[in-house]
């Protein structure tokens, strides 16, 4: 009670320019609640405008005088008929699934060894090792296109899935290697020295105490590298040409626009549907994706 | 008890070939080999040898299925001269400062809002980073139909609605209204990541500090001044390396909405890079333009480094 006594001098200090403050009732209204409306209607109204736009009739769609364009007032399934059955979509998301799975395999199998023999082999320089991987992903797509593009052409990959499965890992690796990293550190290294005691070899308390353990983070690393390589674009941008082996995010935008006549329901139809399978994903391991965003960042 | 023990050494020379194979297994500088190969293998293949390559190439003429020959400097002088450049160097860092600074103001905002005592605070965080998760190019499908000349609903609102206007906003038709429309889809995309990391950080300010600078009499400005900015840094330097990073080397955005027009005005490094390299097919081009980048991202790593180093002597803590 001695806190009462002494925050009395100046009761009215926090009270005046409450920006950050525990009070609650109307100015919490004002500071928090409507602000943080604000950034969730922001935040989320172009997937709302996307998922409208989807359902709405093309005469509606144009004319705004006599439909309030914020709402549908007769739904109709033409656009997403049109998207599935008259375009190559399914197509593309199979395509798209099959690239991410197989680059998110690839580099889960090179990040979990890596990760190990970084963390638990102790050897000279692993710190290195660890800083070297990590600059790798500061390495932007941006700047290895070209030359990757060049090479390529030269393996004789140009337009085939393998050129992106073989890249992907160029940013998938580095990133999960961290994250796995962060994640063996916090199981206890006792459990090996015991298995090691026991007369286990390395790689049997790999495969029997680690990974097992360590399945959270295999599953968040396994997340992010399926979502980031869904939404990579410049590289199949560059890499790939003929319509039917595009993944979905370049397909979107170069196969649905054709000239000048947008078909726009198709085409948030085609974002829309795009979206989703991720969406999905994502929300079931949310709380895994949060922890270890924040986690490596934090790192 | 020796019997055992000689039963035990029989057995072990007794199969000699799986028994080495399993000792080269255990012999540690094998090991270590073993695992880092897989991924030291695909970085080396795929990164750092395209790294080198791409710098060669920025000397060179080299077209799409053609070898180049050795040019020097002719490249980065014909860029010289290039007004298109020019215009993309300036747009870049024009974009890039802008939106980080729009990015982590509203996203340190919506970090300080989340981190309030509020209901469905778990559900929110997860919808506060959806725009982060969902592919960017279509998110910026999303952004090219709300920046349309002619069914705008950000023009709809404005005109029909609020009546502060009198015709339809033209987003992407005019180079500053374009570069404006860009940079705002840009912090759109950006602020759940801020905001987030941020939030992580917040949650890591102990709730005493706050407590002791509310019995001195801290104002809620001198309690963010002093107690949350500077407990905040550590975290705030790496996410803005990253942020700087990305926002630097971005693409997508600008190809899906603009892809560079009206008449290359909203370029940035990388589009140009792309137009010139591989539809254009000047790939000693496109790489020179591409290897123009690498200072300005070598100063955002030092940037990082020195963030970093200055979070580890915030914390006391030694080197692990």
């Amino acid at each position: 009670m001695t806190d009462a006594a002494l925050a009395t001098p100046e009761p009215a200090a926090p009270e005046r320019l409450g920006v950050i403050s525990w009070e609650s009732g109307p100015r919490k209204l004002v500071t928090v609640y409507l602000p943080l409306a604000c950034f969730v209607i922001v935040l989320l109204f172009p997937f709302y405008w996307m998922a409208i736009t989807t359902f709405k009739p093309n005469n509606e769609l144009y004319n705004y005088k006599d439909f309030n364009p914020l709402f549908v007032h007769s739904p109709t399934l033409a656009n997403v008929k049109k998207l599935f059955f008259d375009t190559d979509y399914p197509q593309w998301l199979w395509t798209t699934m099959l690239i991410a799975i197989a680059a998110t395999a690839l580099s889960i199998f090179a990040s979990v060894l890596a990760a190990y023999a970084i963390q638990r082999l102790r050897f000279r320089g692993a710190n290195w090792v660890g800083l070297a991987i990590y600059l790798a992903y500061l390495v932007p797509p941006s700047i290895l296109f070209i030359p990757l593009a060049a090479m390529v052409v030269k393996l004789g990959l140009f337009d085939s899935p393998f050129a992106l499965i073989l890249t992907y890992p160029t940013f998938l690796v580095p990133f999960c290697t961290w994250l796995l990293i962060g994640y063996f550190k916090s199981i206890p290294y006792e459990l090996e020295e015991c298995a090691l005691i026991d007369g286990a070899s390395r790689l049997q308390i790999l495969r029997k105490i680690t990974l097992p353990l360590a399945v959270p983070g295999l599953i968040s690393a396994g997340i992010f590298a399926f979502t980031l390589s869904w939404n990579e674009f410049i590289y199949a941008l560059a890499f790939i040409q003929s319509s039917e082996k595009k993944t979905l995010p370049v397909a979107v935008l170069t196969q649905l626009v054709q000239g000048d006549d947008y078909q726009w329901g198709a085409l948030m139809a085609g974002a829309l549907f795009g979206s989703i399978p991720v969406a999905l994903f994502y929300s079931f391991f949310v709380d895994y994706y949060v922890s270890s965003l924040t986690g490596a960042v934090k790192e | 008890m020796a019997d055992i023990a000689q039963k035990w050494s029989f057995a072990r020379e007794a199969s000699p070939g799986p028994n080495l194979l399993a000792r080269l297994f255990d012999w540690k500088p094998f090991l270590v080999f073993l695992c880092l190969l897989p991924a030291i293998g695909l970085l080396v293949v795929f990164l750092t040898y395209p790294l080198g390559l791409g710098l060669w190439l920025a000397f060179t003429d080299t077209k799409i299925g053609r070898g180049g020959a050795f040019i020097g400097l002719e490249n980065f002088a014909s860029l010289y001269h290039d007004p298109i450049f020019w215009t993309a160097v300036g747009n870049t860092i024009f974009y890039t400062a802008t939106a980080t600074i729009g990015k982590f103001a509203l996203g340190l905002w919506l970090a300080l809002l989340l981190n309030h005592h509020i209901p469905f605070k778990s559900l929110i965080r997860a919808i506060v980073l959806v725009p982060w998760i969902v592919p960017t190019v279509l998110s910026a499908v999303a952004f090219w139909w709300i920046y349309d000349p002619q069914f705008s609903i950000i023009s709809y609102i404005l005109k029909d609605v609020l009546h502060v206007r009198s015709t339809n906003i033209d987003f992407l038709g005019t180079p500053w209204a374009a570069r404006l429309s860009l940079i705002a889809a840009n912090i759109w995309r950006g602020i759940p990541f801020v905001a987030i990391s941020l939030l992580a950080g917040l949650q890591t300010i102990s709730p005493s500090l706050y407590e002791a600078a509310m019995l001195d009499g801290a104002t809620p400005w001198q309690r963010f001044r002093h107690i949350t900015a500077p407990m905040l840094m550590p975290v705030l330097s790496v996410v803005l390396t990253f942020s700087v990073l990305f926002t630097f080397t971005d693409f997508q955005l600008v190809y899906a909405i603009t892809r560079g027009g009206p008449i290359n005005s909203t370029h940035l490094m990388a589009t140009l890079a792309f137009q010139r390299g591989i539809p254009g097919g000047q790939l000693g081009e496109g790489a020179a333009i591409a290897v123009s980048m690498i200072p300005f991202l070598i100063a955002a790593t030092l940037f990082s480094y020195f963030g970093l180093a200055r979070r580890k002597w915030q914390q006391g803590e030694g080197n692990d």
